[in-house]
């Protein structure tokens, strides 16, 4: 083992594949994106990846990295490489595209099956929603409000592996915002779509999604949030299933 | 070579994560274990001597420390669900990892206590 | 889960928490000097309160097995949902039947 050298096994392929072997030269301060593209422009142009920012903002360079969904861009060599060995994959729980690309398209379907869009009733003729910023709710919902989608908290969570139809804790973590925004018209609707089979109950307090998430939020305690208001509508008979 | 593609499991060494298998699997056993706890207690059907002769027999060193394992699994379930019910009924905290300790500590504490008075 | 199944599961756990307590409370405390039929049909038999408590533990129990038998079966196993809900219903079934016998039997008979 070269103490100059990293070996780096990436997944080639979609579906169906296999890992290709890279021995790259290492660099100080390299990150994980550093190393991707590094392979891309000297060694294998045909590798497909995708990024955006590459300054820790945009959510785009997520990828499993030995074993755990993280940021690329934001995921430094010397902290991860076990023994100088990286292995590279596309993000768990989703279709892979091509290499290390995923097709989120099923992520931001379940954001919308969860009601993760804002649902307004005021016009601009009304007057500004007066929201004070240290209510309950709005700190609640102040909470969750900086999710930027990057999928890494849907890759690391189980149940979503285990179970299809499981909305996911971006998509309930979307949805318990909206349902603690006092300007939305139907936070009743909010808890229908995750009162369903795939929905809030069939978290199981994991907590991996926060223990992944690059912004630090906790998508467990929001989906708390949502079945403790879920069984109090169910009590009062407000059934959906 | 060719090969489906190895989904690497994800980075789940962590409490929350452990709890909830502590949970899962105490439960199955718990649950398999009671049709043998109930047909058990229903030879009192037959009588107290029928009764008695199997409680004897599953004191046993052997049949003792399953009991004992299984108290403690009754004992880790309890606490973990009492977690949970707080986190989910009452409110969450974000001191989760904490709770675990508090949960897993409680429990095995309990089921000390049985075995300090089942072997003592 | 349903919210329907969510909520069993979550009211049964909340019943049987403090039976449970009792229980294991009822365990230690018996279990000193070794246990005996006659300890425990002494305390048991003709007990309506004893019956009820435990009457109350194997219903609860029942529906919380059945809900859990499921989520484990739905999320580690490929089977069917109409066969894991078999599986699930039947064995919980049976559970609270062999309950109620072994009620009646330290209690009424």
């Amino acid at each position: 083992m070269n103490e100059q050298t990293l070996e780096v096994d990436i997944w080639r392929g979609g579906a169906e594949g296999s890992f290709q072997h890279f021995s790259i030269p290492r660099q100080d301060s390299q990150t994980i994106l550093d190393v991707v593209t590094w392979i891309q422009r000297n060694e294998d142009a045909s590798l497909s990846y995708r990024f955006a920012c590459r300054v820790g903002m945009c959510g785009s360079c997520a990828m499993t990295v030995n074993g755990r969904p993280r940021w690329t861009c934001r995921t430094h060599v010397s902290r991860v490489a076990e023994q100088g060995r990286l292995t590279i994959e596309p993000l768990r729980n989703l279709p892979v595209i091509k290499d290390l690309t995923a097709d989120l398209t099923p992520f931001f379907e379940k954001w919308q099956g969860a009601r993760g869009h804002f649902k307004g009733s005021a016009t601009r003729h009304d007057e500004f929603a007066h929201v004070l910023p240290d209510e309950p709710a709005r700190q609640a919902a102040s909470a969750g409000v900086e999710c930027i989608n990057c999928a890494v908290c849907y890759s690391a969570c189980d149940v979503v592996s285990w179970k299809e139809d499981y909305l996911g804790p971006a998509a309930l973590n979307r949805a318990w915002v909206a349902f603690n925004d006092e300007r939305d018209a139907d936070r009743k609707g909010v808890l229908q779509a995750v009162a369903e089979g795939g929905g809030c109950m069939s978290c199981h307090t994991h907590q991996s999604c926060a223990e992944h998430c690059p912004v630090e939020l906790n998508p467990t305690a929001a989906i708390a949030g949502l079945k403790k208001a879920s069984l109090k509508s169910w009590l009062r008979g407000g059934r959906t299933s | 070579m060719s090969a489906v593609l190895h989904r690497r499991k994800a980075h789940r060494n962590h409490p929350a994560y452990w709890a909830f298998i502590v949970h899962r699997v105490s439960g199955l056993a718990l649950a398999l274990f009671l049709p043998l706890h109930f047909l058990t207690l229903g030879l009192a059907l037959e009588g107290a001597m029928a009764l008695d002769k199997m409680l004897a027999w599953t004191a046993s060193p052997m049949l003792k420390v399953t009991e004992w394992l299984l108290v403690t699994a009754l004992a880790l379930h309890l606490t973990g669900g009492l977690r949970l019910l707080l986190a989910e009924l009452v409110g969450w905290s974000d001191q989760q990892r904490t709770w675990v300790a508090v949960a897993a500590g409680v429990g095995i504490g309990i089921g000390l206590l049985f075995a300090f008075n089942a072997f003592a | 889960m349903t919210a329907t199944s969510y909520a069993l599961q979550r009211l049964s756990a909340a019943v049987l928490a403090p039976l449970v307590l009792i229980h294991i409370i009822g365990m230690i405390i018996a279990i000193q000097g070794g246990i005996s039929a006659e300890e425990i049909l002494g305390r048991t038999q003709g007990s309506w309160l004893w019956g009820g408590f435990y009457g109350l533990f194997v219903i609860a129990a029942g529906i919380h097995i059945s809900v859990g038998l499921n989520n484990i079966l739905s999320e580690w196993t490929s089977m069917s949902r109409g066969l894991v809900a078999g599986i699930a219903h039947g064995y919980a079934t049976l559970a609270i039947v062999l309950g109620f016998r072994a009620v009646y039997a330290v209690v009424f008979a």
